[in-house]
């Protein structure tokens, strides 16, 4: 084959478009980690040093962290067992709930936001009395803990949701249901013992995701005041330079450890999700 | 067990009582406490008066104040400009990955990161977008350095409209590659062996056969990619600090400002928000069903 007749085989525009591409996700992430190495050319990593040396970050990011993880547990908790019921006993219910949670599409966060605390702001009265049977989520912090969980999960159920749903499709829930209660187990053993396991990998993606939409939130966090590590991050770029780099470049890498994870266990496509 | 000998699982076919309903209404209950009161209520509160009364001030303002006119063209300038934007470029990459004939690991690799470029928003997208592309910024210094173009004294503003849609893209087109990979992995070869066994040349087979067949998958996730630009908040705040006049951003100076301070008009505002994503929404899910006649 002669040399030109093979360039020919090339695919040239493909290779276009994909560099094109490749140069707008790598030149942000290159220059952003150029940045928080410049500050002292002497310690070339003082950003990072100074950044994790620093108290309120590792508090707020423990704490989103712990955030990310309970949004993780009580969606699991929450939408294994609907989706599992609706799968075996409740087709019916397939579209409103497939519906439902397609609306915190419609519903973006800075909206849900302002909803949750025009709700949960005022006490919980027996109408037409003063007798009040619970204060303001908004003015305690297990209240606020509440809300901002609550709110993590409804921004996470469409991709925990799809997920799961995913999962059981590929397994044959009905006759593992069917085996593990002629084996005489309850419906509590059945879906932790019996379903859990069998849609690990799918759960597993949608925690991963959830987590990578969690930990460095804002809008939320911010307006319900909380001290979080996406309100962190941003009250440090108001006066630093360097550390919010690091910090930037940091949690690029964590949501690709997580995205990277999600690969690994599904081995299959990847998911998106939204919380910009 | 004796028990479940006797109650079997039920198969669909047998109709379900009231007690079968009881499995979802946890699901329900939270959805209606942490999603549907909150809109709801947001409804109500938008026509309420700053001194608590009721009034239809706010809604009418949202079709006749200019700032308010103003934020929504902006916002819907942004996101249709992303969109299309990031529609195409993440097209053309996705094309390029599938039918495009590149080597297979690329593929992947794409796919991976489109699923982590397009969750990397907010506060460190802007950041690194300052790094990148701001007045001191690695691409403005290597222009300036060595094209001798300086993009700030050619007009470029990272904190303006054109900015702001760079940085946008940067979720906008992972998000079209995720999409459509598996769109353009459901265009069959026979199709395509059909086409040339007829003298069909390339241009002809995709402008006839593949773009009609791929079009209802391709403005669906448009539509997906203008909500998705549309409902951003903290990427737009973090990179200008709240200067650009977007409607989130508004909604936010409404309802929690300083200098603007009327709750009403900002819940009216989320309200004409909800309304353009639902529409938004229910133009997907028509193309959806549409699309699935042919991808499946």
């Amino acid at each position: 084959m002669s040399f030109l007749s093979r360039l020919r085989r090339v695919p040239f525009w493909s290779w276009i478009w994909f560099l094109v591409g490749a140069l707008y996700f790598i030149l942000p992430l290159f220059a952003t980690f150029e940045f928080s190495l410049t500050w002292d050319p002497a310690i070339p990593f003082k950003a990072y040093q100074r950044s994790f040396a620093d108290n309120k970050f590792w508090e707020t990011f423990i704490y989103s962290n712990v955030l990310a993880v309970a949004t993780i547990i009580f969606s699991i908790v929450l939408i294994v067992p609907t989706a599992y019921w609706i799968r075996l006993r409740l087709p019916q219910a397939r579209r409103i709930v497939e519906f439902i949670t397609l609306m915190p599409f419609v519903v973006p966060a800075i909206i849900l936001v302002f909803g949750l605390i025009r709700i949960y702001s005022t006490p919980f009265s027996i109408p037409f009395t003063d007798i009040v049977f619970m204060q303001p989520l908004t003015n305690f912090k297990a209240g606020t803990n509440i809300l901002i969980v609550s709110g993590y999960m409804v921004l996470a159920m469409p991709y925990m949701y799809r997920s799961v749903d995913t999962g059981m499709r590929t397994v044959d829930i009905r006759t593992l249901t069917e085996a593990a209660q002629s084996l005489g187990a309850n419906w509590f053993v059945i879906i932790s013992r019996v379903i859990l396991p069998n849609i690990r990998s799918a759960l597993l993606s949608g925690a991963l995701l959830t987590f990578a939409i969690v930990v460095g939130e804002v809008t939320l966090a911010s307006f319900l005041g909380v001290n979080a590590f996406g309100p962190y991050l941003f009250l440090l770029g108001q006066h630093r330079a360097y550390e919010p780099a690091a910090l930037s470049f940091f949690s690029f890498l964590l949501t690709w450890l997580a995205m990277g994870l999600i690969q690994l266990v599904s081995g299959g496509q990847g998911q998106a999700a939204g919380a910009h | 067990m004796a028990q479940t000998a006797v109650k079997p699982v039920k198969l669909v076919s047998v109709p379900t009582n009231w007690k079968t309903w009881l499995g979802v209404v946890p699901f329900f209950l939270f959805a209606v406490l942490f999603l549907f009161l909150p809109s709801l209520r947001l409804f109500t509160a938008s026509f309420t008066s700053p001194e608590g009364t009721f009034t239809f001030d706010n809604i009418i303002q949202l079709v006749s104040a200019p700032f308010i006119v103003n934020a929504y063209k902006l916002s819907i300038q942004i996101s249709a400009v992303t969109a299309l934007g990031g529609g195409i470029l993440g097209f053309l990459m996705a094309y390029s990955v599938t039918v495009g004939g590149l080597p297979k690991p690329l593929r992947s690799a794409l796919i991976t990161f489109s699923g982590v470029a397009s969750n990397f928003a907010g506060v460190p997208l802007a950041f690194a977008f300052v790094a990148t592309l701001g007045r001191q910024g690695f691409i403005t210094h290597i222009l300036r350095d060595y094209f001798g173009l300086s993009i700030y004294d050619a007009g470029f503003n990272l904190y303006s409209f054109a900015g702001l849609s760079l940085v946008y893209m940067y979720f906008q087109f992972p998000l079209m590659v995720l999409i459509m990979a598996p769109a353009l992995d459901g265009l069959k070869r026979e199709w395509r062996e059909a086409a040339e066994n007829l003298g069909a040349s390339t241009t002809q087979y995709w402008l006839k056969v593949a773009l009609p067949v791929l079009l209802p998958s391709i403005l669906g996730a448009m539509i997906l990619l203008f909500g998705n630009a549309f409902g951003a908040y903290a990427t737009a705040y973090a990179l200008t600090g709240g200067r650009i006049g977007i409607v989130t951003i508004q909604i936010g100076a409404q309802i929690r400002g300083d200098v603007l301070y009327n709750p009403g008009l900002g819940y009216a505002m989320a309200i004409g928000m909800v309304v353009i994503m639902a529409i938004s929404l229910a133009g997907y899910s028509w193309l959806q069903a549409k699309t699935e006649r042919w991808l499946k």
